[in-house]
């Protein structure tokens, strides 16, 4: 399974990437291996505030629907609209063009409670 | 402990994603889900369904017993060709939804639901008291692979060697390829042109990687439980357990077509023919969504506050890009074209009741 050096990741499978503030999430190249053939996205809607641990989208495959947790709190800023259109994208490219929202981080601090890439590497193994 | 079909290794040299499916170690899938179903659709696929359960029934008096114990007729088929049919306990409740298959009057097949295969033969068993009969299990002596799809057909008529042609819906033939004996039905759970083949479980291996040398220049392909499901829900065909169980009756089910109360007795007519005088309560139908959201097996179907319904299968339909499913709705609300709330999740979700496209 494929696990990306510079991102956090969450014990649900969630990673983020982070820059000036704004947090991008997805799903990890495992979750997408779990579920299967992607169909469905539901994204939080711009502007909705999330807070860290809380289900806040879901992915659904063709067996199963999938709740996605906010990895940290924030206001959500972008959405990924191509996901909706094209679920697919996450099985494809999930840390590429599979990235689902992006938060503008209430508190970057939370960050230090995500994994690190070698940490949920372990969590696998 | 969980069980394993005689072509469990194959699966795993395959790469499948083997899933627990009802104390069975099946492949869910090789190479995804809405690719199988595709290659189902529109080229053909080998699929490994050994789980289900075979009770050979033999005997003098096999005919009769048959009879009583299924709803639908005998009468209706010859020696070599097989019936779909429900079987009721007396208040009705169904007991399986099987095929039986007719090899002559004194000796039947019934293929029945892996998740029923010791029930079945249990009930069989104990209803033989009085009949002259032999009830015997022989699904852990053989397997059953079934090769459906548009180019199923000619890629078994080359293996067998003979055309199909002449092999209507619903019969069977019994063969013989180099001391294998094999029976050859053209059945399926998948809606389109496709055989179902029993044969004994020490010829599984060289069936299924005969059909897959034959079907290399098709684009045959291994196909696993995910894209089984998807296929029959497409079609509207039922899972025992999820659409039917022993509280539901075949006419609730709309199966009542496998039905007939001209046959002078069977086990749970009684009980049937007065729900047809009085009239279903409620209703199977089949939901296509309007959105993107899938309805699955427990949703509710509210209408403002009230549940009038109940999903009992649902899945994302590769074929319509749809959510579809199949509800039982309280029958005054079970009509063509009308659209009815799902509760997915909390949301609600709109769809429409439509006709099955088989």
């Amino acid at each position: 399974m494929n696990v990306l050096e510079n991102l956090h990741y969450t014990k649900t499978h969630e990673w983020v990437k982070e820059h000036k503030n704004i947090a991008r999430v997805g799903i990890s190249d495992f979750a997408q291996h779990e579920l299967t053939d992607i169909v469905f996205v539901e994204l939080p809607s711009k502007g909705a505030e999330l807070t860290a641990g809380k289900q806040c989208a879901v992915v659904e495959s063709v067996k199963t629907a999938s709740d996605i947790y906010a990895p940290v709190s924030g206001k959500v800023v972008r959405i990924n609209d191509k996901v909706a259109d094209a679920p697919e994208l996450l099985n494809h490219d999930p840390y590429g063009d599979g990235w689902l929202f992006e938060i503008e981080m209430s508190n970057a601090q939370e960050l230090n409670n995500l994994l690190s890439a070698g940490e949920y590497q372990q969590l696998m193994a | 402990m969980l069980n394993k079909t005689p072509l469990y290794q194959k699966h795993v040299e395959l790469g499948a994603l083997m899933v627990d499916f009802h104390g069975w170690l099946m492949p869910l899938q090789y190479e995804g889900i809405v690719a199988e179903h595709q290659t189902v659709r529109n080229k053909a696929g080998l699929f490994d369904v050994s789980h289900m359960g075979v009770v050979e029934v033999l005997g003098q008096s096999a005919y009769p017993f048959v009879q009583k114990l299924i709803c639908n007729n005998l009468d209706k088929i010859q020696p070599g060709g097989a019936i779909y049919t429900p079987m009721c306990l007396e208040t009705g409740g169904i007991i399986d939804d099987l095929i039986v298959y007719q090899l002559n009057r004194e000796k039947f097949l019934f293929v029945v639901n892996s998740t029923n295969r010791e029930k079945d033969f249990q009930w069989a068993q104990k209803q033989a008291a009085g009949y002259q009969v032999k009830v015997t299990d022989i699904s852990d002596s053989v397997a059953i692979v079934a090769i459906q799809g548009p180019k199923a057909a000619i890629v078994l008529e080359g293996l067998l060697r003979r055309e199909l042609d002449s092999l209507a819906r619903f019969h069977f033939l019994e063969m013989d390829i180099a001391d294998r004996k094999l029976i050859v039905a053209r059945t399926g759970y998948t809606g389109e042109e496709g055989f179902e083949i029993i044969i004994q479980k020490e010829d599984a291996f060289w069936l299924w990687q005969r059909l897959g040398e034959f079907g290399q220049d098709f684009g045959v392909r291994p196909i696993g439980l995910g894209a089984r499901d998807t296929l029959r829900l497409e079609k509207g065909y039922l899972l025992y357990g999820n659409d039917i169980n022993e509280d539901t009756t075949p006419l609730e089910a709309g199966i009542g077509w496998a039905v007939d109360f001209s046959k002078e007795d069977f086990i749970g007519k009684t009980a049937l023919a007065k729900q047809k005088q009085e009239g279903i309560k409620r209703k199977l139908v089949f939901l296509e969504t309007i959105g993107r959201a899938i309805p699955r097996s427990g949703c509710q179907i509210k209408k403002e506050a009230e549940v009038i319904g109940i999903v009992t299968s649902g899945t994302f339909s590769p074929s319509r890009k749809k959510g579809i499913a199949l509800a039982y709705l309280e029958a005054q609300y079970a009509v063509l074209e009308k659209i009815i709330i799902i509760d997915i999740r909390g949301k609600e979700s709109a769809a429409k009741i439509v006709k099955v496209r088989r």
